[in-house]
């Protein structure tokens, strides 16, 4: 979806600030808040793609002035409502009211360091040749889904080189939606900075996304 | 350890945060509602959130990456490994899991400097670097790294010769990328450890350089 997530080029947002000696949480909430994410992660009712589609429907100015905690935050409680974890009423009560979805497993402070070790891969078997080899060159679509993608605005109908084949991996516009995980072939495809920002362009930049194939034609 | 509460207040008197200030005390209310809702379901544990704060404030940092760059500055063997498979040379280090699974390694040279960003979430080698820092999940850096990064460097104070080539990666899919800085001149017999103290967590996502050996 063409969101308030996608920022690459974006003008207006101001200095980086990056802050001397950044503490790792700048407040107890925020510790907090990971912890839930993570925690709600862990049920096993929705996936990567599927929380990060979330993330990127909140209301553009509410996104944007948000820190990313409060993006997660809001987020989640999207995603405990969907699935019926917890209702509305409950939220703006505290207070739990019913009883909600049971989940597949929760989270308990023993499984945590082998949770963490174990992380959530999303490498996928494929019995498919590649499309695109090392060398090739490359057109990514011109497309503007409604749906979660994750080919960003700036890098549509751009013309590149594929630099590296990695694998293949699930397939994030299919399983944002519930559609499966359709695993594809991913490609490093590197731009020239020209091809992305025409006039002006640092010459001496070269800007790279990985790609899944399908995002990509032979150009 | 103090409660929730306490150290919410405590928050409350003494916390700046920029321009975020007036969704503070509401999302400190929002996400205390959501973890008490959770907790009397029985959804959460709020001892496995405890132990993910800590593994995140005590455990796993930016010096796990900085032990791999050091490792690969002393053993071409490891530099190799790196190039090849990132992600199996840095799990022989014992780093891997949660926003590490697939790593790749990028390596500065003489002529060229890289920069990590996220244009579109935040995607970040946490099991080599932590969490990321606050900027780097914000607007301004994701909307300039792409365009402008040598404006964006120069935030950081690096400014690179008009020569050097940038090279910008967006992490738009599941590999995390680490920067691995040149080893600068100057460090010749200097030990892992030493080397490490040298590697600061911006120098691994390439808007800052290592240290030099005087600094330090």
């Amino acid at each position: 979806m063409n969101g308030p997530h996608d920022l690459g080029g974006q003008h207006g947002m101001g200095p980086v600030a990056p802050e001397k000696d950044e503490p790792i949480f700048h407040a107890e909430w925020e510790k907090r808040a990971l912890g839930v994410t993570l925690s709600c992660g862990a049920f096993g009712a929705w996936t990567i793609d599927e929380s990060r589609h979330a993330r990127e429907n909140l209301a553009p100015a509410t996104y944007l002035s948000a820190s990313y905690y409060e993006v997660w935050t809001r987020a989640l409680e999207t995603l405990l409502q969907r699935h019926g974890f917890v209702s509305a009423a409950e939220l703006s009560a505290g207070q739990m009211l019913n009883k909600g979805t049971e989940p597949k497993r929760t989270l308990t402070a023993e499984m945590v360091p082998a949770v963490l070790a174990k992380g959530g891969p999303c490498d996928r078997p494929l019995d498919a040749p590649q499309a695109f080899a090392v060398g090739d060159r490359v057109r990514t679509k011109n497309f503007n889904p409604e749906t979660h993608t994750r080919l960003p605005r700036y890098a549509r109908a751009k013309r590149g080189i594929v630099e590296a084949v990695q694998g293949t991996y699930v397939f994030p516009d299919d399983n944002a939606h519930g559609k499966g995980e359709n695993p594809q072939w991913v490609y490093t495809v590197v731009f020239d900075a020209k091809e992305i920002w025409g006039e002006g362009a640092d010459p001496s930049l070269t800007v790279s996304i990985d790609a899944w194939e399908s995002y990509l034609e032979h150009a | 350890m103090k409660s929730t509460e306490e150290t919410m207040q405590h928050d409350d008197h003494h916390h700046h945060h920029g321009d975020h200030d007036n969704h503070f005390s509401e999302m400190q209310a929002r996400v205390k509602a959501l973890e008490t809702v959770l907790t009397q379901k029985g959804l959460i544990d709020p001892a496995a959130i405890d132990a993910i704060v800590e593994t995140y404030e005590t455990k796993i940092g930016p010096r796990n990456g900085a032990r791999i760059v050091a490792k690969s500055w002393t053993e071409p063997d490891f530099a190799d490994w790196l190039k090849a498979d990132a992600t199996a040379a840095i799990a022989s280090l014992g780093y891997s899991g949660r926003q590490g699974e697939h790593m790749r390694a990028v390596f500065n040279t003489p002529d060229t400097h890289n920069l990590i960003v996220c244009t579109l979430c935040s995607c970040y080698p946490w099991a080599v670097l932590g969490l990321p820092p606050v900027w780097y999940k914000a607007p301004p850096y994701r909307a300039r790294a792409v365009i402008d990064p040598r404006g964006v460097l120069a935030e950081f104070g690096v400014v690179l010769p008009e020569t050097t080539k940038i090279r910008v990666w967006d992490s738009t899919a599941e590999l995390r990328y680490l920067v691995i800085p040149e080893r600068p001149s100057g460090t010749e017999g200097f030990d892992a450890e030493r080397l490490a103290d040298l590697v600061t967590r911006d120098a691994m996502i390439g808007t800052g350089l290592v240290r030099l050996p005087e600094a330090v």
